[in-house]
């Protein structure tokens, strides 16, 4: 019976010790990470900056950018920036005529769609790498790289398109995730339209009374 | 006029603030200037057009800034991401 006792226990130890060596790993990278960061003089994440810091990204990013894009971004957590190039958003390409623009999400690439059927074209995929590294990370705040994105296709498409990684749709966003995304806008931009047809009525209505 | 670079796990950063009108403090700012774009930095103005709609000129040097301007943003050029 002991015997018996004695076996299941090494054998619930030895299973539990299986599962438990992933987390103790896990905890002894993150332990010399920390050592090795704090011998090479940078500062411990903090949580709190990295919140101011987005926090300040974020009123940049509304100081920039047009209010209709300001508040897509807010409800939405991507901007909608329509593209600039007669023939589409690289060199030798003929869209007929079409319009075209990107999605622009935080530390993903730039999706370039057709707004009037939802045809995805193209990611291109950008980073703004800060070697620096001020805190360890080359990482912008993520508003930083939205702004930077919404800059560099306003400002230069071209250069920008042309300094990105191009890939087919999909590679790494799913697409039905970009298509529930193209919904959630139409959505946006319906409720929006509507608020906006509302708002003059209802202030020439309360003006009545 | 002020220069603003992003910075990772800060935000934007007040780097140089002058005059244009001032020689001295113009002097400072094209030197500035110069450093970050030697050191790998893009620059872009955000413009705001007389229609109100809002937009960005990427300036590649400081006589391409115009003298009016508020602020010029610098951020790290752009490099193709995953492969």
């Amino acid at each position: 019976m002991l015997a018996a006792l004695v076996a299941s226990a090494i054998v619930v130890i030895a299973l539990l010790w299986e599962a438990c060596i992933p987390f103790f790993e896990r905890c002894a990278k993150r332990l010399r990470a920390r050592r090795q960061a704090r011998a090479e003089g940078i500062p411990a994440y903090d949580p709190g900056r990295e919140r101011r810091a987005e926090q300040r990204a974020r009123e940049l990013l509304r100081s920039c950018v047009n209010d209709e894009e300001w508040d897509m971004y807010r409800d939405l957590g991507l901007l909608r920036v329509w593209g600039g190039q007669t023939g589409g958003p690289e060199e030798g390409w003929d869209l007929g005529g079409a319009p075209y623009a990107y999605l622009v999400y935080p530390h993903k690439p730039i999706v370039a769609y057709l707004p009037q059927t939802g045809q995805l074209l193209n990611e291109y995929c950008v980073e703004f790498p800060d070697e620096t590294r001020p805190y360890g990370s080359v990482r912008l705040p993520d508003s930083d790289d939205v702004l930077a994105k919404w800059m560099g296709i306003k400002g230069d498409e071209q250069r920008l398109i042309s300094s990105a990684n191009l890939h087919l749709p999909g590679r790494q966003i799913d697409p039905r995730k970009v298509a529930r995304d193209l919904w959630r806008l139409r959505q946006w931009e319906r409720a929006r339209l509507e608020r906006a047809a509302r708002a003059p009525s209802r202030a020439s209505g309360s003006g009545q009374t | 006029m002020r220069f603003l670079r992003m910075r990772p796990g800060h935000g934007e950063q007040l780097i140089a603030e002058g005059d244009v009108e001032v020689a001295e403090e113009e002097r400072a700012l094209v030197e500035e200037f110069r450093r970050q774009l030697e050191a790998g930095m893009w620059a872009a103005v955000p413009v705001t057009s007389d229609a109100g709609r809002r937009r960005a000129t990427m300036v590649h040097a400081f006589d391409e800034i115009p003298r009016e301007t508020d602020r010029v943003i610098f951020f790290p050029r752009a490099a193709g991401g995953a492969r």
